[in-house]
């Protein structure tokens, strides 16, 4: 029987006490340190540079988006999903549009499904090229690939700008279609920065593929196991990576993915290295799905002309809709009463989800991995909060 | 082989390096004050209000119906009504804005109100050099500041502007046919602003 008073065990206070030359040090890495892509923190428990535990704390962008969206028209909240994941806001569009689509009941026209493929496809192609230039910055090898990255993202930052009017918050689609139809000019501007992609991911990959220092860096780091990814939740890149074939492309067909030829890559060992790779394959892939989307771009109207901009109101019901994003899968789970306003509005984000098995991937290893681990997770804080 | 990926890498930074002095599409920076971007016609900065005719206060096309001001997501415009009408560009008797104010250091650029107005009177800029140093005063735009002419519009926006005044002219040619009954443009013209109002 133990008294009140009696001082804790000794190993509670210091780990020191069992061998006598380990002490367990506390990091708080964040939220403001570089490599932590946003304001993201994580206590990161050091056994010299092992790290044998993590603790991701997350919340500091917190903006409350689901409750702001509760108070809003549908429409209204349209810009705000831009916000989300603001390397995407044409995914993001999209899936949000696609719920509200699902709970209203609008047939999107065919012309307006095949811009949203087109536009979607470029999202994904300039999501992934940052994704691999951060990767490498995070690697220390600071400026040349990213600058390569971005000097690609600009083009299709651009053609965004000349189409949507704004180069991130692009506020594109629309229930039942799209804002504006594609300004004279655009498709041949976007068939040329498309045709010149696959050479950019040739430079890109004679830059990398290879490199030994990439190579020891990130082969074997941060492996994650196919059953934990399934588990987790883990949608995207990241589950792919760990060789699990699971795109909602292929699996829902949403849009018209249907008549696309177009493979999903896979990777064997689920390691840092596999999920750059399989986003460098992926964008091949995109490229072919926009070479196909623009070549039968058939003409006609862009929104359903009988959907209401403003007074817009649902039946009540509820929907989810989901899509691959550039991160995985995106989902918006809507709640309609009858009235302009969602009556509940919730986000089902992807790099939140794919965050959570962060410690898992890190255990072990060494604090420089972990900031490449984060790096290969591919997230964004503005989504990661909401 | 050790080293080769290095070496690899090294030749694929020379050739752009020695490539930008001779292709274009690898010289990508601009000098930005010296040099300038060319101006995409779709770019949307911050909503102004367009006027008609020589003066701003009086050629407004707003008559202040309030539906920017209540579908506006983040609520950054501020709306006063007058009370009494005045004529405005066409000489048509019309509310007027007495007062309209939109806090440019709110809006989120997101083009709905543009999109809702059924009077095209509010439409989006294009300037983006707005720094300042006083941000409460310099960051609440009145209509003064907000107005901007036809002229501008058509000289930021030509594609877009050159649609919106081919709707007005049909619409107002529309409307033209029946002067024996003056009574019914404007029944027509008040008709979206009881709807909204309420």
């Amino acid at each position: 029987m133990t008294t009140l008073a009696e001082a804790p065990p000794k190993s509670t206070l210091s780990p020191s006490a069992s061998n006598g030359d380990t002490q367990l040090l506390e990091v708080s890495m964040g939220p403001q340190h570089p490599s932590t892509h946003g304001v993201f923190r994580m206590d990161v428990s050091l056994d010299g540079e092992t790290v044998v535990k993590l603790k991701p704390i997350f919340g500091y962008l917190h903006r409350n988006h689901e409750k702001i969206a509760e108070n809003e028209t549908y429409l209204g909240s349209m810009p705000y999903t831009d916000r989300l994941d603001y390397f995407c806001s044409i995914t993001n569009n999209w899936a949000y549009a696609l719920s509200v689509e699902t709970l209203a009941g609008i047939v999107v026209p065919e012309r307006a499904e095949y811009l949203r493929v087109i536009t979607a496809e470029l999202t994904r192609l300039q999501n992934h090229t940052c994704l691999a230039g951060f990767l490498m910055q995070d690697m220390g090898a600071s400026g040349t690939p990213l600058m390569y990255a971005f000097r690609e993202r600009e083009k299709i930052l651009d053609l965004f700008e000349s189409l949507t009017g704004a180069r991130m918050m692009c506020n594109y689609m629309r229930f039942g279609g799209c804002r504006v139809d594609l300004p004279a000019g655009w498709l041949e501007q976007a068939k040329t920065v498309v045709a010149a992609f696959p050479k950019f991911l040739d430079e890109f990959e004679a830059l990398l593929n290879g490199n030994e220092i990439l190579m020891a860096r990130t082969q074997g780091v941060g492996v994650l196991s196919k059953e934990l990814a399934i588990n987790a939740g883990v949608t995207g890149p990241m589950l792919r990576a760990s060789g699990v074939n699971y795109d909602l492309r292929k699996v829902d067909k949403y849009g018209i993915y249907d008549r696309f030829q177009f493979r999903i890559p896979l990777g064997d060992h689920g390691d840092v290295y596999d999920r750059y790779m399989i986003r460098v394959l992926e964008m091949r892939e995109s490229v072919k799905i926009l070479e196909q989307a623009m070549r039968d771009l058939p003409e006609g109207l862009i929104q359903d002309p009988k959907t209401k901009v403003r007074n817009f109101k649902p039946k009540p019901g509820e929907a989810y809709g989901r899509i691959e994003s550039p991160k995985g899968e995106l989902g918006f789970y809507l709640v309609s009463d009858g009235t302009p306003r969602p009556y509940r509005f919730r986000v089902r984000p992807p790099s939140l989800i794919n965050l959570t098995i962060l410690e898992d991937m890190c255990l072990g290893r060494n604090v420089a991995d972990v900031v490449i681990i984060l790096g290969s997770v591919d997230i964004v804080m503005g989504e990661v909060d909401r | 082989m050790l080293g080769v990926g290095i070496l690899k890498g090294l030749t694929e930074t020379a050739r752009n390096f020695v490539g930008s002095y001779f292709r274009k599409d690898r010289l990508t920076t601009i000098q930005f004050p010296e040099e300038r971007a060319p101006r995409i016609e779709a770019s949307r900065n911050f909503p102004f209000l367009v006027y008609d005719g020589p003066d701003a206060m009086a050629g407004l096309r707003c008559v202040s119906c309030f539906i920017c001001e209540k579908e506006c997501p983040p609520k950054c415009i501020i709306i006063d009504k007058s009370t009494d009408k005045k004529p405005d560009a066409t000489g048509k008797l019309q509310f007027y804005p007495a007062e309209f104010k939109i806090d440019v250091s709110v809006c989120m650029s997101c083009q709905i109100c543009v999109e809702v107005c059924p009077f095209d009177a509010i439409k989006m800029d294009t300037d983006f050099e707005l720094s300042t140093q006083n941000r409460f005063d310099d960051l609440l735009w009145p209509k003064l500041r907000l107005a901007k002419s036809n002229e501008y519009y058509h000289e930021i926006h030509p594609t877009e502007a050159a649609a919106v005044d081919a709707d007005l002219a049909a619409a107002r040619a529309k409307a033209a046919p029946k002067p024996a009954a003056p009574v019914a443009p404007v029944a027509a013209a008040a008709a979206p602003e009881k709807g909204t109002t309420a």
